[in-house]
Parts: C-alpha cells; sequence; structure tokens
C-alpha cells in the first residue's frame, strides 16, 4: 500500500469537507459546546451546592471528560457519509476507482480524512475544557486536576478507536443507503453505546476510572478489527460497482 | 490493443457478456454498439481490470486482465468515462483534473502542462478556475473526457459520452472525440447512438450479451443485404424484367411498383450493364442507385433477429 496514494485521496476529501458547512460547523461546534458548557455548568454547581466532597468533583469531572469520547462516536459519521455515501450517490466513486489506486488505498484515504479532523476537533477541545475547567476547579481542589491519566487514556486511546468504530460502521453503511442523510442518520446511532455508558458511569454501574476506560479500550479495539474485516470486504472494488445500491 | 477471447461474465444467474471475443487495433476508434442492458458497460468495466471476469482471457494495452500484479500498471494505461460523469461539483475543472492526475502520479511541471493542453483544446481554460457545478451539461461532459486523459492513457474507454445530452451538447462532445480521432489514440466507444457511430468509429461491434457481428459500416451492411441496386422507372414492364434477368444471369430482382430491387456482386460493373438492358427492352430509367443501408438498419435487424435481452 502507497501511503502517498491515500494521503491524496484524504487531502482532497479534507478540501472538499471545507466545502460542506453543516458537517465542519458541527465538528468545531460539539467540542467547543462541551469544552464550554461543562465548566460553567461545574462552576455554577459550585457556587450553588451547600456542601461537594472534593471526590464527589473528581467523579463528575471524569463524567465530564467522558463526552469527549462520546465525540469520537458522533463526528466522523457525517464526514464519513459524505465522503463515502456521498461519492457514490453523486456517482464519482467509479472514476476514482479506475484510477491506479487500490481499494485499500482509497479506504484509507477516506478513514483518514474523517479521522484526522475528527480527532483534531475533540483534541481542541479537550485543550481548552482543561484549561477552563482547571480554573473552574483548582481553587476548590487545591490543584489543577487535568491533565491526567484518565484524559489521557480518553484522548489518546479511547477516542481515536471510537472514532474508528464509528468510521467503520459509516463504511458499512455505505454500501446500503441510497443517500447521505440516511447514512448520517444511522451512523449518528452509533453514540447510543457510549451515551448509556456515559449513564451507567453516572449511575455508579460502571466507574469511569482507568481500568474500565482501559477495559472498554480493549472492546473496542476487538470490535474495530471485526469491523475492519467486514468495511474492507465492502469496500472492494467488485462490490461496489455491482452491488452497492 | 484489446483482445479478448472468449470474455464472459456471469451475475448469479444471469450472463451479462457472453464469450466476447475481439479485437481492437491501435489508434482505432471502436464503436461498440447494443441496447441498454446488452453488456456493454460490464464489458467496459472488465476490460479497465474494475471488475473481474467469470471465463475467458483478454488483453489491454499488453496487460493481461485479471491479473492482479498487473491491474495498476493496466490503469495507468487507460483513461475511463463512465456513464455518469462523476465530477466533484464544488470544485473548479482544474482542481478536478489535478485530483486525478495526482492519483496517477504525474509530476507538477508534466500535470500542469496536461491539464493546460486539455482545458485550452476543450475551449475551457478561461473557464479553469470556476466550480464544475456552474457549467453546461456538455462542458461538464468535456471535462469529464478531460479528466480521463489527464495522464495520456493509450487507450480511452468512453461509456455512453453522449447519453442524456442535448443535440447541441452532444454534439460539442463529438466533435471533442473526434478530435481525439485525429490525434491517433485508441477509443472504445460504447453508445446506443447509431448515427454517433456512424459519424466516429472506425470499426463498430454490436453487442446483445453476445457478440452479434463487428466489423466496418460497409462490411456489415454488405454482410447483411449483400449489395443492391435501386432503379426507378417510367413504368416497370415484365419485358424489362426479363431483358434484365438475361443480361445479369441469375440474380434477385424484386419488383414494387415501378421501383426494381437488383441484388449485384459488383456494382461497378454491373450498373451500367443493368442501365443499358432497361434502356435496350424500352424502359425509360427515371433513377438508379447503389442501396445503402444505415447503419440503424443493420443494427436493428441483428438485435431484432436475437430477441430480447437476457
Amino acid at each position: 500500500m502507497r501511503l502517498s496514494q491515500a494521503w491524496t485521496i484524504a487531502l482532497h476529501d479534507l478540501v472538499l469537507l471545507r466545502t460542506r458547512r453543516s458537517v465542519y460547523v458541527g465538528l468545531v461546534l460539539f467540542p467547543i459546546m462541551v469544552a464550554v458548557i461543562f465548566p460553567l455548568l461545574t462552576r455554577y454547581i459550585l457556587e450553588t451546592a451547600t456542601h461537594m466532597y472534593p471526590s464527589e468533583l473528581t467523579s463528575l469531572l471524569d463524567a465530564f471528560s467522558f463526552w469527549f469520547a462520546v465525540g469520537g462516536s458522533v463526528l466522523p459519521g457525517s464526514i464519513a457519509s459524505y465522503s463515502i455515501a456521498g461519492e457514490k450517490i453523486e456517482k464519482s466513486l467509479e472514476p476514482l476507482l479506475a484510477t491506479p489506486s487500490t481499494d485499500s488505498e482509497i479506504l484509507l484515504g477516506k478513514v483518514l480524512s474523517a479521522f484526522l479532523p475528527t480527532l483534531l476537533a475533540i483534541w481542541g477541545g479537550a485543550g481548552l475544557y482543561m484549561v477552563l475547567m482547571d480554573r473552574v476547579t483548582g481553587g476548590y481542589l487545591g490543584y489543577l486536576y487535568y491533565p491526567n491519566w484518565e484524559m489521557a487514556i480518553l484522548l489518546l486511546v479511547l477516542s481515536p478507536l471510537i472514532c474508528l468504530v464509528s468510521i467503520e460502521i459509516s463504511v458499512i453503511i455505505s454500501s446500503w443507503v441510497t443517500d447521505v442523510r440516511s447514512a448520517q442518520q444511522i451512523s449518528s446511532m452509533t453514540f447510543l453505546p457510549f451515551v448509556l455508558i456515559y449513564v451507567m458511569g453516572e449511575a455508579g454501574v460502571i466507574p469511569l476510572d482507568n481500568p474500565h476506560l482501559l477495559e472498554i479500550s480493549g472492546i473496542l479495539a476487538v470490535l474495530s478489527l471485526l469491523l475492519f474485516s467486514v468495511s474492507r470486504k465492502t469496500f472492494h472494488r467488485e462490490e461496489i460497482l455491482t452491488r452497492w445500491r | 490493443m484489446i483482445d479478448t477471447d472468449g470474455l464472459t461474465r456471469v451475475f448469479g444467474e444471469i450472463t451479462a457478456v457472453d464469450e466476447l471475443t475481439l479485437h481492437v487495433k491501435e489508434g482505432e476508434v471502436f464503436g461498440f454498439l447494443g441496447p441498454n442492458g446488452a453488456g456493454k458497460t460490464t464489458t467496459v468495466r472488465m476490460l479497465a481490470s474494475l471488475i473481474s471476469k467469470s471465463s475467458g482471457s483478454a488483453t489491454v494495452a499488453g496487460y493481461e486482465i485479471g491479473d492482479s500484479s498487473a491491474e495498476l500498471k493496466l490503469r495507468r494505461q487507460i483513461g475511463l468515462l463512465p456513464e455518469n460523469v462523476g465530477l466533484y461539483e464544488g470544485m473548479s475543472a482544474y482542481r478536478n483534473l489535478e485530483y486525478y492526475g495526482r492519483l496517477n502520479r504525474l509530476d507538477s511541471t508534466t500535470l500542469r502542462k496536461n491539464i493546460e493542453r486539455l482545458l485550452r483544446m476543450m475551449d475551457l481554460w478561461e473557464k479553469r478556475d470556476l466550480p464544475v457545478g456552474t457549467f453546461s451539461k456538455g462542458m461538464k461532459q468535456k471535462v469529464a473526457i478531460a479528466r480521463a486523459l489527464v495522464h495520456d492513457p493509450v487507450l480511452l474507454f468512453l461509456d455512453e459520452p453522449t447519453a442524456n445530452l442535448d443535440p447541441e451538447a452532444a454534439k460539442m462532445v463529438r466533435d471533442f472525440i473526434l478530435e481525439l480521432k485525429r490525434d491517433q489514440r485508441t477509443i472504445f466507444l460504447n453508445t446506443h447512438h447509431l448515427d454517433e457511430a456512424e459519424r466516429i468509429c472506425d470499426r463498430v461491434g454490436i453487442l446483445k450479451t453476445r457478440l452479434l457481428t463487428v466489423g466496418t459500416l460497409e462490411e456489415l451492411k454488405a454482410q447483411l443485404w449483400g449489395t443492391r441496386t435501386v432503379v426507378r422507372l417510367e413504368h416497370a414492364s415484365e419485358s424489362i424484367v426479363t431483358a434484365l434477368r438475361a443480361r445479369l444471369g441469375a440474380r434477385k430482382i424484386e419488383v414494387s411498383g415501378n421501383r426494381l430491387l437488383i441484388e449485384v456482386a459488383d456494382p461497378e460493373r454491373e450498373n451500367p450493364e443493368i442501365a443499358e438492358a432497361v434502356l435496350a427492352s424500352g424502359g425509360r430509367l427515371r433513377e438508379l442507385t447503389q442501396l445503402s443501408p444505415s447503419l440503424e438498419e443493420v443494427y436493428l435487424r441483428l438485435i431484432r433477429e436475437e430477441g430480447p435481452a437476457a
């Protein structure tokens, strides 16, 4: 596989992303909203709560941080949907398949074009979130809570894996949907399991601490490998030209 | 340039292309005619190494199709215009071509030169920075053809290049293909526009799952109809027909009103004899012409003889 060929495809799709305002606005808005709303909410809680133990506050912060992982499931779906289902619908996949590029190079290019901006947006949002949250909670806790290992696992392991799973699901969905909106809607459902994990974390069923985050990451890594093999089979030149609807 | 031997593609229980044996010469414009669902697009996709064959063999631009190690090399030698242009409408014509040039791994200098040459050839150089979405259908089709040519392929596959175009846009595209023909480029043209094939192609093949026939237009006409001369008389009579039979020998002569349809072997030699025989038997000749069936007649006859598509 020639990485330069995949990179040419990814760069092209990233340029096209700039022309799709709804996609890039969502990409930027979600992490910023999470980065700003949660520190504001925390400040409000600290100002109004009669009493709060530091451990209660830190578990609240861990739960808030998890939203950056949830973002990894929501954001890449819309980019991948345009990149794959969009090209299928606009009939630009066939000329692309006729170029001297392998299926893997094209698929990698498409994956990178959804993966990189999502991860950058999440990391950017998380950076802002950590700065704001430290300003809000630093005085109360007596130390800066961020950066910490939990955030490192979330941003460097869990978010990329969730992002990858979401893109792989989008590739599979793209083979049978007939419009981009359907692809986006169906792939956005990927976020449900992660919201469920968040709720379970809040309810104390699954503590969102480092060992549990690593366990979730392990499960996602296995799932990602399984989905990779399915999406690889789905994104096959012959399949695309003869079976994709 | 293209050699196929018994090339076949089956989808489940449906045979899309059956035992196609074909030879396309270098520098030739080959027209591939057939109704919808005849297997033309499937053939192009197999030849462009986009889909696999079920059986048979084919060599395209020196590479065996189905040989995975040669797939990319083969695709570098060919340009493909699919039935749907599939351009990136939000991008300019220049950027569309640039992207495909890069995917074909052209260096920047060659790429710039090729894009400029092609866009100038198509009178689109001045509009190179406008989004393709603002172009007319004919202009888009020309950009799509330029995209297929940006890496200077030796063989160009055009799949229904004038389908869904209005007459003016279709003419624009046809003129462009004729320009390419003057460049001695090998072109494999899928079409069901018979007049297009008649105007552009050196040879045509008629496909309806199976290859029904192949040859130059003249060969096809002669093959199906033989050569016939139409004689229009002021008044056709039995004596004139008898005189013609006596002069020409065992020839098929059909009489329809004052019109005679005579099967001839060598029109150059026999037509003057026909005229002489008519005049000698007292007939008055109004018109004597060589019957030339159109490609449409050839096509329809073959397709109807073959029956409905699979």
